[in-house]
Formats: structure tokens, C-alpha cells, sequence
């Protein structure tokens, strides 16, 4: 248990996700007769939900910086609507149609992000009438009617990488993605651990980085497998590839840059940010205008996979996303959340969905068993906080607890810091 | 009901041996505590010595079971399971931040989960009745149907009290009762409490300032590191602040501040004609035309009683923080410069660390080294991408040199004690190398040990060449700090003392009266 403790340190949370994740695929690899883990349904699983995951990215920014964004559905289907219309009515080519769609998404964000940041209402207000509107939009412009795309534009949606170079029986580029993956994980993980060694940080173990890595490539490699052995015509989607891509940039914004720190801070304790001198109206425009330009993508995504835009697209996404966002770790008062962790949580409620449709349980089963797990997820994170003292999970996770447990008692506290010290 | 001890005096409470042990720590360890009826018991102890703890271990909030020890009220042995427990039994703790809810009234908050009942129905007549005659005995005049939020917090305290009242109190636990309160309202709980003795309540008091302690208690337990240590007996032991002082830190201070010879250079802060409005309240004004200037290497002392506007006035020029400003010039290095917001204010170079730690100087979730640059990002990061490897060796120089006792920098800032969290915050903000730091109760709620180390440091920044203002209600710290010394009232600047002509009586004389500054 302490070798498990070390491998998968960090966050509590990520821990009981990316375990979680594991038992459920090999849940239903087991109970599926082996129909979860082949390559025509792994595919399939990842381009029914990019669209749910690259909004999971934008979603967390926004809980993490203390608000919530329910229009996204709505928002998603707008913009799709009329990038449809530009390109049908208005001879938009594909490439400037997802142009329009994101600037697009970047003047409603503007729009939720005015009401939000600068005049002070609520996003759940603003955003819930931001759903209404928008929604009520998407209807109204285009008549209640489906609105094709062309093909080009489809390919964003249900497109793969192509078949290039020598016959090997895999696809090549999905193959090639793979390995530079793989190369990423070992570079990043190995000057992470010679910067930290260098500062005289503390490092794990030896055994315990390598066996993390082998795991870490390991699932890359099969995935990568999964992926290029597909039934001919298939392979890596390019859904997957944007939001992998996304997951890189914003995963990057998000740790590393003064812009994602400002975002956390606000969340964090807005007065506390302020008096620090982040401008906190700026840093809520921004992530409220982000998350509209993220649906924006996901809308034209789902437009691309579905052939033509509806009335009906996006409805109830912005609860898949937040479940998400939730389930991987994030706090529902702010300054909580990675974005790995929403992605992980997205992937836990993906996988969920489709061992359930594969072994045949019907949609209102699915729904009552995904409410359960969401609500389980939760409150396990809950319960872990609230324990002081020891159990088996308390006892469990004793050393993954950190940052964001706040205790009123500042006195008993300050002992923990004086023992260790002594 | 109640035994006696040896010399045949009733005991009221005994603790014994009491352990409580948090994963990994021993929180109490044998801890002893003996209070007599109807006497004021002082528990003393530096933060994070387990004084609270010990109060929650009586009052039940760890209940039985989680700790070990007998604890014997009223002659029998307690097993409290929870508040409502020991309650019932007559034990009432208020904590050092109230539990009052703002927006219901007085009379609602004295009663509530208490409300006198007829047929299940709240018989608001019978619980007027009762509240009237509970303000009068704290001496609150009040109508009972004001909102907890249009009182100030001294008269909070004495809501609370009245609600221990109606609970019919044996033995009442206060935790800093006066930490927040002026020094009038101070004397007034501390009167209060002392009449309380007088109808035969116990009280146990926490507290950090001594010099009540010295004046109301009869007995004082000091507690140190988890262990009882000794228990003074204030009237037959002669105890004063420095033998307290000495039971808490285990050996004699010599000095309470460190030594500090002061390098004072020319004027390069000023502010002129500082007028700002209350941001709810059109016509009121919190700050009324300031005039002050700092120089190099200077701590300036800014005195003034709670409210007098010392906090507004420094959250007004930092960034028109607070407030509505209206006029007023800021000139540094002789030239004028504009402060709109709290970043342009620390470009200029100004730091500002806030009376009030964990709500506006610290994001609890973050850990050490975020939160030391965190003022500071673009210091450390090129084309606004942070470097991490900068973050930390810059966080890990600053815990070695404000001594900061925590087992790493990664370690979050919410399990640190007052004393090192404020350390982090000093960091926080010598990091951004400003010329004027603004320090709003410093050592508030910080132990003794602790304040020593922070006013080092202050020392040494002002010999950096940096101005430095200091606000504090503790006027011993002003005076043991401050080289020139400012007293405010009522939002007007009253006068301004140097350090040798200045004492408690002439602070206090200019921080009580609107007398023109000189």
C-alpha cells in the first residue's frame, strides 16, 4: 500500500480518479467479454465526448476561478447554427466558418463576461440566461431546422489521421503521435525531478519515478495500439487531437503561466488577490469569455461529427461538463481543480457511459448509476477533508492530504509545524 | 456537589492528565487544569501551545473518547460527546471569532437553537422579556430587534455573553474575548466578566494580553508546548507580565524589542490633503484631509483607536482599496504620483500587509512558495510564463531568512501558525522590494516569541533605507518600534509625537480627542 501511496502521490483526488478510471475499464473489459478495450470502440468513445471534454477545460478554469458556466450547451449550439448558415447561405469556406464560430464564441463570452466581471451578477445568473438566450437563438435562426455542413467542415468532427508512408499495418502518423508522446512524459518527468533534485526539493525514489513512467508509457503505447489497428479508414480521430492539443495549452496556462496563477488566486480568496494587486474583473472576464469560445469549438466539433447543426444540439452538455470538472477534483467554493483532473473525471463518466450502453443497461439506468457516482465522488472527497482523525480511507490517503484542508484552529495547527520542526 | 481541596476551598473543575493526540502530533500531553468556584482562571501559552485544544477537549467539541484524561466538574467525571453536552452541564465557550449570525437580530441570535417555545411555537413576547432583562445584565443598551451587523464587535462579545447567560453558565470559557475590542470596550467585557464573578460564575479566560490577565485573574495555568506547566496564584505568588512571560517561553526576555539603531534619511513619502468618503455612506468621511510624510529608514507609528480609520486610510492609498476617494496628493521622491489601483500602487512601490490575515492577505489553499511570489509574478516569470525553479529557490531564501518553521516550502500556508503565516505574508511583500511597507497590525494574534522575530525584521527593512508605517493598537508596540508616531481620530490625523516625547498618556491623550494636529 505505501509502494501505491508513492506511485500515484500528488492529489488525493487524482489518485482516487485515475484508480477509479483503471477499475472501471478493467471492470468492463471483464464484463463486456472484451468488447470495451478494442480499437473500434475506444475510438468511438473518444469522439462522442471530445466535445464533452474540451468543455471540461474551460469549465474548470471557470469553478476553479469560483464561478459556474450552465450555458455552454446553448452556446455550443449557437455558434454551430450559425457557422452552418455562414457556410450554406452565405458562401463561407470551411476554414472561415471556424474562424466565425470562434470569434463568435469570443463575443458571447464577451457578453457573459461584461455581466459577470464588471457589472458583478452571478454567473449562474448571467449563464442561466445566457442557456435561455442562446438557445432560444439557435431556434430562432434557424427555424427549428437541421442546417448541413459540408463535407470539409466534417472532418473536424469525424475525421482521422490519414494513411501516410509505408505499409506497416498501423497507421503511421497515430503511431509517430504516439512515440513523441511517450518521448514528452519521460523528458518533462526527468527535468522535473533534476530541477526539483537541483533546488534541493524532495524527490521520490528512483524505482518509484521509472515504475510511474513504465506505467505512464505503458497505457500510452496501448492506447496508441488501440488506435492505429482500427478498422481501415480509422485511426487517432481529430477531435481527439484538438483536444489533446488543448489539454497541452491549457494544462500549461493553468500551471505554469502568471495569467493561470491569477485565475486560482481569485478563486482562492478574491480580496486576498486583489490586495495583491491581480486586476480579479480582468482574470473573471477572461475565463468566462474563454469558456463561450471553447463551447464554440465544441459546437462546431459535434456540427462536424453529427453532418448538420439542430435545435436540438448541446442540450444538457453544460451538466456532463460540470460533473466532469467535479468529479475530478475541483472545489465548488474556487481555487480548486487541475485541468488533467477534469479531463480524468470527464473520462470516468465517458467510460461509464459506454460500458453501460455496451452491456446493455438502458438510458434511465445509466442516468440514476452516473447521478450515484457523481454524488459518491463528491462526497468521498468530502468526507476525506472533514476526517481528522484516522479510518481506512482517512488512513488511506493520511499523506495525500495538503492545501485544501483549512482548519479553524489555527492553534492546533501550529503544534503539526512545531513537532515536525522538533 | 462540589469537593474541596486542601485547603478546604471548593474546586469547581479539575482536568486531569488530559492527552489528545492528532495523527502524528501530540496536541496535549498530561495536561492538568484546576479551577476553583467562583474564581477567574487565566490559561496562558504561547500560540500553538494547545490551550484551545484544551478548551475543546472541555466543552466537548472533541468529545469523549478522542482523548484520554478524566475530566471531574462539579464532582462527578464528565463524558461530554458533544457542545450541547457540556452545555447542558453549564460549561459555555465563546470562541475568539463569534458565532453570532449578522443578519438575524440580537434577540434571534441570543435565543437561537435555545427559542423558549409555547406549543411549539416561539413566544417572541416571552423571549423579549427575557433578552431585555439579559442586556441588562451585560450592560448593552440596545433594542433587542437590532441586526448583529449594525453592532459593532465589542457589543457582539457582550450579545454572546448574554447567550451563555440564558444557557444559565456555571463556567464560562472565553478564547481572546478582547483580541478584536478597544481598549474601552475591553475594560468594559473585563468589568463585566469581573461582576459575573461576582453573582458566582467561573470563568476560564484565554488571553494573549497579559496585562488584563494580571489585572482580572485570580489563578493562571500557563501551558507550553502541550504540557501544563505551572499554576500561579495571582494575589500570593506576585505575579507580573514578565513572570507570565517567562512561564510561556520558558526562560526570561530580556528585551521585548530587539536592539535597533535608526538610520533615518531625508522624506521621499508624503501625502497631502487625504480625503476619502465611507464607500456606503454618502456623507461620511473616514479619511478628513490627512497630512503625514515618512523618511528613509523610518518606522512611523500610526496610533488610534478601533475605527478611528488607521486601516482605512492605508487600504485608501493603496490602490483606492477602500472607500470613495475624493482628494488628496501622494508624492514620492518629490514628484506626485497616482495610486488608482492596488497595482499601480505596488509599482510604485508600496506594500501593504492587512490587519486581517486570512481574509484579505492570504489564499488559504495555496501553499508557501505560491503565495510568496504571488505579489511579485512578473519578478519571476519571462513573457508571463512563471518560473518554477525561481519560485521556489526565491520562497525556500525567504523561509531561511525570516526563519520560517515549516517542514518544506510546498507546505500549505493554512497549517502554519499566525506567527510564521504572517512571515510569509512579510515575504510575500519584501519580494516586491517596495520603498514604503504599510504594516496593519503586524504581530496581531502572533505569540510572543514570534513578535520578537517580526519586529527584527521590520528593523532591518527600515535599515535597508525602506519607510515603514506601522499600525497598531497595541501602543507598547508603537512605542517600542515606532521612531515618530502619529495618532488619528475619528479619521483626522490629531498630532504627531517622536519617539521621545511619546508614552501611552500622551498617545492616548491625542487618540481620544479632536484636538488640531500640531
Amino acid at each position: 500500500m505505501n509502494a501505491l501511496k508513492k506511485l500515484f502521490g500528488g492529489n488525493t483526488r487524482q489518485f482516487g480518479m485515475i484508480f477509479a478510471l483503471v477499475a472501471l475499464i478493467v471492470f468492463f473489459q471483464i464484463f463486456t467479454d472484451g468488447r470495451t478495450l478494442t480499437p473500434g470502440n475506444v475510438i468511438n468513445l473518444f469522439n462522442g465526448n471530445s466535445y464533452i471534454l474540451i468543455l471540461a477545460i474551460g469549465m474548470v478554469l471557470v469553478i476553479i476561478a469560483g464561478h459556474i458556466d450552465l450555458s455552454v450547451g446553448s452556446v455550443a449550439a449557437f455558434v454551430g447554427v450559425f457557422v452552418a448558415l455562414a457556410m450554406r447561405d452565405w458562401g463561407f469556406p470551411w476554414w472561415a466558418g471556424v474562424l466565425f464560430g470562434l470569434v463568435l464564441g469570443a463575443v458571447i463570452g464577451a457578453w457573459q463576461g461584461f455581466w459577470v466581471a464588471y457589472v458583478g451578477i452571478p454567473a449562474f445568473i448571467v449563464t442561466l440566461a445566457g442557456m435561455l438566450l442562446f438557445r432560444g437563438f439557435n431556434q430562432f435562426v434557424g427555424k427549428s431546422n437541421t442546417i448541413p455542413v459540408p463535407k470539409e467542415f466534417q472532418f473536424l468532427g469525424s475525421g482521422y489521421l490519414p494513411e501516410v508512408g509505408p505499409e506497416t499495418g498501423f497507421n503511421n502518423l497515430t503511431v509517430l503521435l504516439g512515440l513523441i508522446a511517450v518521448a514528452f512524459v519521460v523528458i518533462m518527468s526527468l527535468r522535473a525531478r533534476a530541477t526539483s533534485k537541483a533546488l534541493g526539493a524532495d524527490v521520490p525514489e528512483l524505482w518509484v519515478e521509472i515504475t510511474k513512467l513504465v506505467l505512464i508509457c505503458g497505457a500510452i503505447l496501448y492506447a496508441t495500439y488501440l488506435f492505429a489497428t482500427g478498422r481501415p479508414g480509422t485511426s487517432f480521430p481529430i477531435p481527439g487531437l484538438i483536444l489533446a492539443v488543448l489539454v497541452l495549452i491549457y494544462g500549461f496556462i493553468a500551471d505554469k503561466t502568471v495569467l493561470g496563477r491569477h485565475v486560482y488566486a481569485v478563486g482562492g480568496n478574491r480580496h486576498a488577490a486583489e490586495l495583491s494587486g491581480v486586476q480579479s474583473k480582468k482574470v473573471n472576464f477572461l475565463v468566462m469569455m474563454n469558456m463561450s469560445v471553447l463551447a464554440g469549438l465544441a459546437g462546431m466539433i459535434f456540427v462536424g461529427r453529427s453532418t448538420a447543426s439542430g435545435p436540438f444540439d448541446g442540450v444538457g452538455w453544460e451538466l456532463d461538463a460540470i460533473a466532469a470538472v467535479f468529479i475530478g477534483g475541483a472545489a465548488v467554493t474556487g481555487g480548486v481543480g487541475t485541468v488533467i483532473g477534469s479531463i480524468v473525471g470527464g473520462l470516468v463518466m465517458a467510460v461509464l457511459n459506454n460500458g453501460l450502453q455496451l452491456l446493455g443497461v438502458g438510458a434511465d439506468l445509466t442516468q440514476i448509476i452516473k447521478g450515484l457516482v457523481l454524488l459518491a465522488a463528491v462526497a468521498f472527497d468530502v468526507y476525506n477533508k472533514s476526517q481528522g482523525k484516522r479510518s481506512i480511507t482517512g488512513l488511506l490517503m493520511k499523506n495525500f492530504q495538503r492545501n485544501n484542508e483549512i482548519k479553524p484552529d489555527e492553534t492546533t495547527s501550529t503544534k503539526e509545524v512545531i513537532s515536525k520542526e522538533a | 456537589m462540589t469537593s474541596l481541596d486542601t485547603q478546604g476551598e471548593p474546586i469547581l473543575l479539575e482536568m486531569r492528565s488530559i492527552t489528545k493526540e492528532f495523527p502524528g502530533v501530540k496536541a496535549l500531553s498530561n495536561v492538568s487544569l484546576r479551577v476553583m468556584a467562583g474564581e477567574i482562571h487565566a490559561i496562558c501559552g504561547e500560540n500553538g501551545a494547545g490551550k484551545s485544544t484544551l478548551m475543546k477537549v472541555l466543552s466537548g467539541v472533541y468529545p469523549y473518547g478522542s482523548y484520554t484524561g478524566d475530566i471531574v466538574y462539579q464532582a462527578e467525571t464528565q463524558q461530554f460527546k458533544d457542545i450541547r453536552a457540556s452545555e447542558a452541564a453549564g460549561i459555555v465557550i465563546i470562541h475568539q471569532e463569534l458565532a453570532l449570525i449578522p443578519e438575524l437580530s440580537i434577540m434571534e441570535n441570543i435565543f437561537l437553537g435555545n427559542e423558549p417555545t409555547k406549543w411549539g411555537v416561539i413566544d417572541w413576547a416571552e423571549a423579549r422579556k427575557r433578552s431585555l432583562e439579559l442586556l441588562a445584565r451585560v450592560g448593552l443598551r440596545e433594542d433587542p430587534d437590532t441586526p448583529i451587523k449594525e453592532i459593532g464587535v465589542g457589543k457582539q462579545q457582550l450579545v454572546e455573553i448574554a447567550k451563555a447567560l440564558n444557557k444559565s453558565v456555571k463556567l464560562l470559557i472565553l478564547d481572546e474575548p478582547t483580541a478584536a475590542l478597544n481598549e474601552s470596550d475591553s475594560q468594559h467585557l473585563l468589568d463585566l466578566i469581573l461582576g459575573l464573578k461576582g453573582r458566582g460564575i467561573t470563568s476560564i479566560i484565554i488571553s494573549h494580553k497579559l496585562n488584563e490577565i494580571e489585572q482580572i485573574a485570580d489563578e493562571i495555568t500557563i501551558i507550553r508546548d502541550g504540557k501544563s506547566i505551572e499554576t500561579l496564584n495571582v494575589k500570593r505568588d506576585g505575579v507580573d507580565e514578565d513572570r507570565i512571560i517567562k512561564g510561556m517561553v520558558g526562560r526570561t526576555l530580556e528585551s521585548r524589542f530587539p536592539d535597533h539603531e535608526p538610520k533615518i534619511g531625508e522624506v521621499f513619502f508624503e501625502v497631502k490633503d487625504w480625503t476619502v468618503g465611507h464607500p456606503q455612506i454618502q456623507d461620511r468621511l473616514i479619511c478628513k484631509g490627512s497630512n503625514f510624510f515618512v523618511r528613509r529608514g523610518e518606522i512611523v507609528g500610526f496610533a488610534g483607536l478601533m475605527g478611528a480609520g488607521r486601516t482605512e486610510l492605508a487600504r485608501s492609498l493603496f490602490g483606492h482599496s477602500y472607500g470613495r476617494f475624493i482628494k488628496g496628493q501622494v508624492y514620492k521622491d518629490g514628484k506626485q504620483v497616482h495610486l488608482r489601483t492596488v497595482k499601480q500602487a505596488i509599482d510604485a512601490g508600496l506594500g501593504y500587509v492587512t490587519e486581517d490575515r486570512k481574509s484579505l492577505g492570504l489564499n488559504l489553499l495555496d501553499d508557501i512558495k505560491t503565495t510568496t511570489v504571488s505579489a511579485a509574478l512578473n519578478k519571476i516569470s519571462n513573457y508571463s510564463v512563471v518560473d518554477t525553479r525561481k519560485e521556489f529557490s526565491v520562497a525556500e531564501e525567504y523561509r531561511k531568512s525570516l526563519r520560517t518553521k515549516t517542514p518544506s516550502v510546498e507546505e500549505g500556508v493554512a497549517k502554519l501558525s499566525g506567527g510564521n503565516q504572517q512571515k510569509v505574508v512579510l515575504a510575500k511583500w519584501m519580494f516586491t522590494d517596495p520603498d514604503l511597507l504599510i504594516l496593519d497590525e503586524p504581530t496581531r494574534g502572533i505569540d510572543v516569541g514570534a513578535k520578537y522575530e517580526i519586529y527584527g525584521i521590520i528593523q532591518k527593512l527600515a535599515n535597508q533605507g525602506k519607510g515603514v508605517i506601522v499600525i497598531s493598537s497595541e501602543l507598547p508596540e508603537l512605542l517600542g518600534l515606532s521612531d515618530r508616531i502619529y495618532t488619528i481620530f475619528e479619521g483626522a490625523i490629531t498630532g504627531v509625537l517622536d519617539k521621545n516625547e511619546a508614552s501611552q498618556e500622551s498617545l492616548m491623550k491625542l487618540m481620544t480627542s479632536a484636538r488640531k494636529a500640531a
